[in-house]
């Protein structure tokens, strides 16, 4: 019997933020409440860290390792980018408002450390054990951290809805899987493709019945109606920077099983699963749209939004086709940058004893700070898709895919939906210019928050006037 | 023998059972905790069934990635279920109602 040794190369960025999270687990003990900086900077220094070593081991070909349970491509490398880049911004914004809540524990940072790890296992997936381990090492994190805020009894509420369905999804995902083992007799995600080219006609019934479990579990965990139901009372009831990291990064990571598991590993099956996921983003644009007028409060009223921006995704990812995957990259990426921006906004507002979670919260903002109204306005119109927003783009690519495969009336609809989700968008911005502030309490966070969150803000016109940048990039790794 | 069908139909009882208990449980949290791991059993009976009668061990494997993974679940979900029952004093699925909209 012989002992092959991996090539561990294109797993260093895991392993450094795994060695990382471990030593700040550790480390942590040590540190005492008045220096918790250490442990932010720690993170910080992680997260960087890995983000400088999947740059640097970025590499144009494929590179499977660990037996073939991992995989690193160009698109794990951009995703693994993005994601690094998106948390190391969320932990940025979370910092003034954990620290004015007694919340700056090292917990936070450990948790969301492994929450990425889970999330860059999830992109590098290459079978399904891989797959199921990423999704749940990324869940238990995002549940431990929705109720971080122990003496909150919303944030233990929501973490308990979150826990049981998430677990109900996650079942449910393994059924799929259990089933898709049977057929093709392995976890393998390429094997599992030229499994089903060669039983499809024998084991076509049970084939589409374990497909229908996949499809239903990534709903559930995308969000997408009719599986919906945990997420407004998750971002309502979490503490908003825990909102603020379960609304952006996931989304990629959910994002990137899709890629993996559906449109390449069970490509095969692409007439079946188009038909689930056109009802999934039809429903999701119509119900994400609507609902989210009746909001008072902003982080619900993201919340239907995020439902809404996953229609979308769906509508691109449904194409099947290298453009609808490009547009839905594209558009995952777009989001989680509109998304971390939005609560950005939430979190700048918010202070010691206050939570700006109301909509009525941004009265007023341009008298008392013109330059974050604007921010708010730039992140705003993205969301809603007006140009020369990049949310503007990311609806043209997707429309553009979906044009392509002939679903016209789809399209048309999809626009319809923006048209009436612009409502609640504007409604922000009418807030902000046109209305009397009601409460005049000084704003004031430190510098390192008002760059990131400016640079956040302006990316919004900055790629929305240069869309080729990322373009390009989601356009060469699909 | 026993033919595979008869583990997959055990299996797929178990899952339905779970699934049922899941919806129509409306009194105890914890109720709903051990449904959440009798889906995972359901969900290993199908894996060892199946790696048993294709000859390959890997499904096996996976079995023991799902049961270490569902110890971990229901230490965080027990976890959350005394915070729960920390703030509110009941652990009644139907109290679970604060957020609405």
């Amino acid at each position: 019997m012989t002992f092959e040794i991996p090539d561990f190369i294109p797993v260093i960025p895991e392993l450094f933020l795994l060695g990382m999270g471990c030593f700040i687990l550790v480390a942590d003990l040590f540190i005492p409440q008045a220096r918790r900086d250490i442990t932010y900077g720690l993170a910080q220094f992680s997260l960087l860290g890995a983000l400088l070593l999947t740059l640097w081991l970025a590499a144009p070909e494929v590179r499977i390792t660990m037996s073939g349970t991992f995989v690193a491509d160009p698109m794990s490398d951009l995703l693994k980018s993005v994601v690094l880049l998106i948390s190391a911004v969320v932990f940025l914004y979370a910092r003034p408002y954990l620290m004015s809540r007694d919340l700056y524990q090292g917990e936070f940072y450990v948790l969301g450390l492994f929450g990425v790890l889970g999330m860059m296992v999830m992109i590098s997936a290459n079978s399904l054990l891989t797959l199921y381990l990423g999704l749940e090492l990324l869940s238990l994190c995002l549940y431990a951290m929705v109720a971080f805020n122990r003496d909150s009894t919303q944030a233990a509420e929501s973490a308990m809805k979150y826990f049981v369905l998430g677990s109900i999804a996650s079942g449910v995902l393994l059924y799929g899987m259990s089933m898709l083992y049977g057929i093709t007799g392995t976890l393998d995600i390429a094997g599992v493709t030229a499994g089903i080219l060669t039983a499809s006609g024998e084991f076509n019934m049970a084939l589409v019945f374990a497909l229908a479990f996949v499809v239903v579990a990534l709903a559930f965990k995308l969000g997408a109606v009719p599986f919906h139901m945990w997420l407004p009372d998750v971002y309502h009831g979490a503490p908003t920077p825990v909102t603020l990291f379960i609304g952006t990064a996931p989304k990629i990571a959910a994002l990137a099983i899709i890629m993996r598991l559906l449109v390449d590993g069970l490509g095969p099956l692409h007439a079946d699963w188009q038909g689930m996921l056109l009802i999934l983003a039809v429903l999701s644009l119509a119900v994400g749209n609507v609902v989210a007028i009746a909001q008072t409060n902003i982080k619900r009223m993201f919340a239907y939004s995020t439902i809404s921006h996953v229609g979308f995704v769906l509508l691109a990812v449904m194409a099947g086709t290298t453009e609808g995957n490009a547009a839905a990259l594209f558009y995952v990426i777009a989001y989680a940058l509109m998304a971390a921006g939005g609560f950005g906004m939430v979190l700048y507002l918010s202070r010691q004893g206050f939570e700006a979670d109301n909509i009525q919260d941004f009265r007023g903002l341009n008298e008392r700070s013109p330059w974050f109204a604007f921010i708010m306005l730039l992140l705003m119109a993205s969301m809603a898709g007006l140009p020369p927003t990049l949310g503007f783009y990311a609806k043209l690519a997707v429309l553009q895919a979906v044009v392509q495969v002939d679903f016209v009336w789809i399209a048309v609809f999809a626009v319809l939906m923006s048209v009436i989700g612009a409502f609640y968008y504007l409604r922000i911005i009418k807030f902000m210019y046109f209305d009397k502030p009601e409460d005049r309490t000084e704003l004031s966070r430190g510098m390192d928050f008002n760059v990131v969150l400016s640079v956040n803000g302006l990316l919004m016109l900055g790629l929305g006037i240069f869309p080729g940048i990322l373009m390009s990039l989601t356009a060469a790794v699909r | 023998m026993i033919p595979l069908s008869h583990y997959l139909i055990l299996g797929a009882i178990l899952f339905a059972l779970s699934v049922t208990g899941i919806f129509l449980n409306r009194k105890n949290l914890i109720l709903l905790l051990m449904c959440i791991e009798l889906m995972l059993l359901a969900v290993n009976m199908n894996f060892v069934a199946f790696s048993h009668y294709l000859g390959d061990l890997s499904g096996q494997i996976f079995v023991f990635f799902i049961l270490t993974v569902a110890a971990a679940e229901a230490a965080i979900g027990l976890a959350i279920l005394v915070l729960v029952f920390r703030n509110r004093q009941t652990i009644n699925v139907q109290d679970l109602d604060e957020m609405k909209g």
